[in-house]
């Protein structure tokens, strides 16, 4: 009996550790085997039609050239680092020798004035497109909000959303440009106009897909809730505080990736027009340069916005389950 | 007077004497330049070889010697460059030298553009496509060696626009900006050749350029030109470098005639800033002159020795960006117009030589009398009207005083510029044009009388 029953244990237990390991073996090829095997035949593929593709600026960059790239445009960040530090020695000893020569002197540090490296344009990208996202958020969940309160608003806004959600940014920008620089005039500007354009575009591109998920977020809200609030008389502002906000939250949030998302698309293309010192402006002077190592400096750009956009949305996911109470959606 | 009033006397005398010597020192001291009103500046350009004396100035620290803090800046097209410097975003930029006119006088946008400082001579060509050249070559008279003989006229061109006009199809050809030097440049050159290039009638609201035209010409910016033309959309183009020698090593065409050869050392590029800006700012507008004149003195130093270091700044991704190769081939005095057709052409850039530097009020009024041969100015103007046009844009008087404090300092030697005291702003009278017509700037409308293909004294469209 005893020894039946042990062989039965041992029997399941070894069925369970099969079954474990061969788990987390499936686990490990699809997570990581799966990946690299996609990712190798797509750098195969990559490369032999590279080498048939032949431009005006000579072979279609492969995966080593590119490769080449990405060490040269830190090279030069460095290099570019060296100069910017010559510069600030420079300046403070001209003005060291102007407060010699007149103590009235008021000595200001200017910023270096050479040229953005890679990684500050990457950087200033990132700042702009989280700039535009943020003015997006406080125009569109407010706004959103008021929409699901009411049918009459909904319908009374709906249309216009629907009408300016597909807009390209290529069709605001011009009318963007034109406005910031008759409206942002001042003497020592904070941001450069350019920057102020591209935010904006963003804004104006990634504003629909968060003011329609949070009007159908807040309209959807559970019957036996809204009935509670009425129950308890919850003032407008406490009802929007305590049960608006907190049950539609999963979906605003889910509008809130699918915004960053189109903004981070939007930011290159306004950036290349509105010549914001970014991505897109590395891209357009590159193609403007049409140097042998454009096409190449260009597809190194066009893999780091790939890679960013793919980790942003990954902070936006993870943000997303956090804030959700719905832990299965 | 006793003893001792005496030795006051003498103390007074000498307290004078060190009164008056300083008072004479300072002012002497006031003589001298001040230090810039505005010290951080911005400045644009458009990616053309011929900016370099804005990069060189940066480069070799004579902004920072100056006190200025400059940041340059490519611009996406002339027209964005000029509003620019119209709106302020920009304090000044590398400006075809109609732009600073044109924007005086209202045609485009109206606002005040001066210019101090006259940026280089030649630097432009015009190229053609490989079908076209194809095509016209067997009309060009030929060297024993078997190259072209150069200057190639327009008139190998007609055949080839003719016959493209039967099968009903039009040639078209870009040049840069409706008041740029390639768009008179080009005509220029075709008209001397008997193909009419268009005209203009602002008046009527056709700023197309196209009235009457055997060759369409459009806009299309420096950069775009080869891949523009590599798309069949244009026939041919004039631009300045390193655009036409890119079209040689891309292999999608054939540079044909340089502008040296349409005018010889023809005023090419200005810096311009607005007249309120010069106004406002007296000091930064000398001392920004001032690098601007050294940087174009150290390109053209020692026979061009600089060259290949400049080519080198220039290469880099934000300036001009172009292969080192594909600037080096015209900026180091050599031009290659078929592919392997590699000859000396050691003016095709000059920045300081020949006066190059010094804003003339007849390169101001030769651009002038273009216009209205285009119709661009639509009516008859009195000789007077130019020279005072000529007289706001063109600033020899803001070159003038930051020349001679660089003659002063000891930087350059006087031997450099023209002479000041004699020099009227206008040159004498310029005969190398490639249809033999002489330039006379003092007579406007004279020279107008002199083209076949123009709009003449009377005419309006």
């Amino acid at each position: 009996m005893s020894l039946s029953a042990v062989k039965i244990n041992s029997s399941t237990i070894t069925e369970r550790l099969i079954k474990v390991a061969k788990n987390t073996l499936n686990k490990v090829t699809d997570m990581m085997l799966l990946p690299i095997v996609g990712i190798t035949i797509f750098l195969f593929v990559w490369s032999i039609t590279a080498q048939s593709i032949h431009t005006s600026l000579g072979e279609f960059p492969g995966p080593n050239a590119v490769v080449k790239q990405f060490s040269s445009l830190y090279d030069e960040h460095v290099i570019e680092r060296e100069k910017a530090e010559a510069f600030y020695n420079r300046q403070e000893k001209r003005n060291a020798a102007k407060l010699a020569k007149n103590p009235d002197y008021v000595t200001k540090i200017r910023a270096y004035t050479g040229k953005e490296t890679f990684l500050e344009q990457i950087i200033t990208s990132l700042m702009t497109v989280t700039a535009g996202f943020i003015f997006a958020v406080i125009i569109a969940v407010p706004l959103g909000i008021w929409m699901g309160l009411s049918k009459r608003i909904n319908s009374a806004f709906n249309p216009i959303v629907q009408i300016f959600k597909p807009v390209s940014p290529l069709a605001w920008l011009p009318l963007v440009t034109m406005v910031v620089s008759a409206l942002y005039v001042s003497d020592d500007p904070m941001v450069s106009k350019s920057f102020i354009t591209s935010m904006i575009t963003v804004s104006l591109c990634s504003l629909w897909p968060m003011v329609i998920n949070t009007s159908i977020g807040v309209s959807t809200i559970n019957n036996d809730l809204l009935n509670v609030s009425k129950v308890l008389r919850l003032p407008t502002l406490r009802h929007i505080q305590k049960i608006v906000l907190p049950a539609s939250i999963p979906m605003i949030f889910t509008g809130m990736r699918l915004s960053f998302g189109v903004a981070w698309m939007v930011l290159i293309a306004a950036e290349m027009l509105a010549q914001n010192p970014g991505l897109g402006k590395f891209v357009w002077d590159e193609f403007q340069n049409g140097s042998s190592s454009s096409l190449a400096r260009i597809m190194a750009a066009v893999i780091v916005i790939g890679f960013i956009g793919f980790l942003l949305d990954r902070v936006m996911l993870q943000i997303q389950q956090k804030v959700s109470w719905d832990k299965s959606s | 007077m006793n003893c001792k009033k005496s030795i006051i006397c003498a103390l007074r005398t000498v307290s004078l004497c060190v009164v008056v010597a300083i008072s004479v020192s300072t002012f002497a001291n006031s003589e001298e330049l001040g230090e810039p009103e505005k010290e951080e500046l911005k400045f644009g350009f458009i990616k053309l070889t011929d900016m370099a004396p804005i990069a060189i100035a940066y480069e070799n620290g004579y902004f920072e010697d100056e006190g200025l803090y400059v940041t340059i800046e490519a611009q996406a097209n002339w027209k964005v460059l000029l509003n620019g410097v119209i709106d302020g975003t920009i304090d000044g930029a590398h400006m075809l030298a109609g732009q600073p006119i044109a924007a005086t006088m209202g045609y485009g946008t109206k606002a005040n553009i001066i210019t101090p400082f006259s940026m280089d001579l030649n630097g432009n060509a015009i190229t053609v496509s490989n079908d076209v050249w194809q095509k016209m070559k067997p009309s060009i008279p030929k060297m024993n060696d078997g190259r072209t003989v150069h200057p190639i006229k327009a008139d190998s061109l007609k055949p080839v626009v003719e016959q493209l006009k039967e099968q009903g199809k039009p040639f078209k050809m870009g040049m840069v900006f409706p008041v740029s030097t390639h768009n008179y440049e080009l005509r220029y050159w075709l008209a001397a050749g008997g193909i009419h290039p268009g005209f203009y009638a602002p008046h009527k609201g056709d700023t197309s350029g196209q009235i009457d035209a055997d060759v369409l010409l459009s806009v299309t910016p420096p950069p775009q030109m080869p891949s523009t033309m590599e798309a069949g959309t244009i026939h041919g183009y004039c631009v300045g470098e390193p655009w036409n020698q890119q079209a040689v090593f891309k292999n999608i065409g054939v540079p044909v005639v340089t502008d040296y050869e349409i005018w010889k050392d023809n005023p090419e590029k200005v810096f311009g800033i607005t007249a309120q800006f010069a106004e406002k700012y007296p000091n930064t507008t000398i001392r920004l002159t001032r690098a601007l004149i050294r940087a174009a003195k150290w390109l053209d130093d020692n026979n061009n020795a600089n060259r290949p270091a400049a080519v080198k700044i220039l290469s880099q991704s934000n300036y001009v960006g172009a292969d080192y190769d594909v600037i080096a081939n015209s900026m180091t005095g050599t031009f290659e117009y078929e592919k392997g057709d590699k000859r000396a052409v050691p003016d095709f850039n000059v920045f300081f030589r020949y006066n190059a530097t010094y804003p003339y009020y007849s390169d101001a009024i030769w651009y002038l009398t273009q216009m209205r041969r285009w119709g661009q100015i639509s009516d008859d103007k009195s000789d007077q009207w130019y020279k005072d046009l000529a007289a706001k844009v063109y600033r020899p008087d803001i070159y003038t005083k930051a020349a001679q404090s660089l003659i002063a300092d000891g930087t350059i030697s006087a031997s450099e510029f023209p002479d000041f005291s004699i020099e009227t702003g206008f040159k004498a009278p310029q005969q190398h044009f490639i249809d033999d017509i002489v330039y006379d700037g003092n007579q406007p409308n004279a020279y107008l009388e002199k083209f076949k293909i123009g709009l003449k004294n009377g005419e309006k469209l």
